[in-house]
């Protein structure tokens, strides 16, 4: 436990030090947000319809962005080699490595989020069902996306190749978010969207540790 | 006054092949306590290749490894704890300082934070102590790197071409680390084109286990 946290810590520290990644991430994901206003018109009762959709979209794409570099860095200077040879179990490095990438993309968005409901005329009812989804979803997002990041190392325009690997299968995530937000703004029960998207992280962290640790040590061959 | 346990490292019968091509065959190696095999033989020769493999990070297409007569490679983080590899890369994050580099790859070994003065001194870089990383040498990164290995001691050092990019005083002084190392009782693999004075060490000519034409060195990465 204490190496884990070690390992979350070093990673917290990179990304803060070369800082840029969760601005670009948070500005991203702003600026795709507010492109909707433009496209479809101010018209506040258009966008209260397509609000929850348009945020949850915007979410996959901004946190897509940043996964390319969660082990490309470490791959290309040699730390990748150390970190699989250290006594550490790498699905554990793996995990930890994910925490930190949700940390500093996926909590800022979750910070972001409201102002951006406040912008496309989100009914208030949504607001909090909006926060408790992504909460539940970007982990998942994050975990998804570390088995892509795994599979693309070595390639070339990998990032390309990775959101071809990766959006089909966040998909489900998509479409239990949204469901969510929709069910609290014509209120209907929103537990079973949540209920489910909780079982989508359960089944993810379970599972894609040990995907994205084998897809590392191929890399690594 | 012996550092470590009285262990030996085999391996047995070893085939390396890499995209489709044998690169050795029936490669043989022991390395009891205190001893240092030195490889050589030319550019492909499978010098890294067997290094890698060593350390576990490519898996021998048939043949075996042990370590005190069991089977080296069956727990990978065991393994992984009783071995120190430096590779052609450095490893070292140009946003942290040198100390900061080398305190985390000691805390991931359960090593703490008292060590680094001493190691950075083996290397005489103590005044690198709080530098980041972006502004080091070749040179500098190389002995930082090499520090590493110093500040969390484990009996095997895997070393491939550590002298590169090494300055000749610097060279020394990884000779009497090597040395220190071995008085303790640790063992040393290390491959070099440059001469490492490694008082009685073995020496493996990888070329006496070709199967073909040697390979140009990028097949081999």
């Amino acid at each position: 436990m204490g190496k884990f946290i070690e390992l979350v810590k070093r990673d917290l520290a990179l990304a803060f030090r070369q800082g840029m990644d969760s601005l670009m991430v948070v500005a991203f994901f702003i600026i795709a947000v507010v492109l909707f206003p433009f496209g479809v018109g101010p018209e506040p009762s258009t966008l209260a319809k397509i609000a929850g959709g348009t945020i949850w979209v915007a979410a996959l794409l901004s946190s897509m962005l940043s996964l390319e570099r969660l082990f490309q860095t470490d791959h290309d200077d040699g730390s990748l080699e150390l970190l699989a040879l250290a006594p550490v179990p790498l699905e554990i490095t793996v995990l930890a490595k994910v925490v930190a990438h949700w940390l500093t993309t996926g909590l800022p968005l979750i910070v972001t989020a409201p102002l951006l409901a406040v912008l496309m005329q989100l009914p208030s009812e949504g607001f909090l069902v909006l926060i408790a989804a992504l909460l539940l979803g970007t982990p998942t997002l994050s975990l998804i996306g570390a088995v892509g990041a795994a599979l693309i190392l070595g390639s070339r325009r990998g990032g390309v190749l990775l959101s071809l690997l990766v959006l089909p299968l966040y998909i489900p995530i998509l479409i239990f978010g949204v469901s969510a937000v929709d069910a609290a703004i014509f209120d209907q029960s929103v537990r079973p969207h949540l209920v489910f998207l909780a079982a989508l992280l359960v089944g993810a962290l379970a599972l894609t540790p040990w995907a994205a640790a084998a897809g590392l040590r191929q890399a690594l061959e | 006054m012996s550092q470590f346990l009285d262990f030996h490292f085999n391996g047995d019968n070893l085939v390396c092949v890499r995209s489709e091509r044998t690169v050795f065959r029936g490669l043989t190696f022991t390395v009891p306590a205190g001893g240092a095999l030195t490889l050589v033989g030319p550019n492909g020769s499978g010098k890294s290749s067997l290094l890698r493999m060593m350390a576990g990070l490519l898996q021998p297409a048939s043949g075996s490894m042990t370590w005190d007569g069991e089977d080296a490679l069956n727990d990978m983080d065991v393994h992984g704890a009783r071995l120190h590899y430096v590779g052609h890369h450095d490893a070292v994050k140009p946003v942290l300082t040198a100390a900061e580099n080398i305190g985390f790859w000691a805390r991931l070994r359960g090593g703490g934070d008292d060590t680094i003065q001493g190691a950075l001194d083996v290397f005489d870089i103590k005044h690198l102590y709080d530098v980041p990383g972006r502004f080091l040498s070749a040179g500098q990164k190389r002995r930082v790197n090499l520090a590493r290995i110093i500040a969390a001691p484990a009996p095997l050092w895997l070393l491939d071409e550590p002298t590169t990019a090494l300055d000749k005083a610097t060279i020394k002084r990884l000779e009497a680390a090597i040395q220190r190392h071995r008085d303790g009782g640790g063992m040393v693999v290390l491959s070099t084109h440059a001469d490492v004075d490694t008082p009685g060490s073995q020496t493996l000519n990888l070329a006496n286990f070709a199967c073909s034409a040697p390979l140009d060195e990028h097949v081999m990465v």
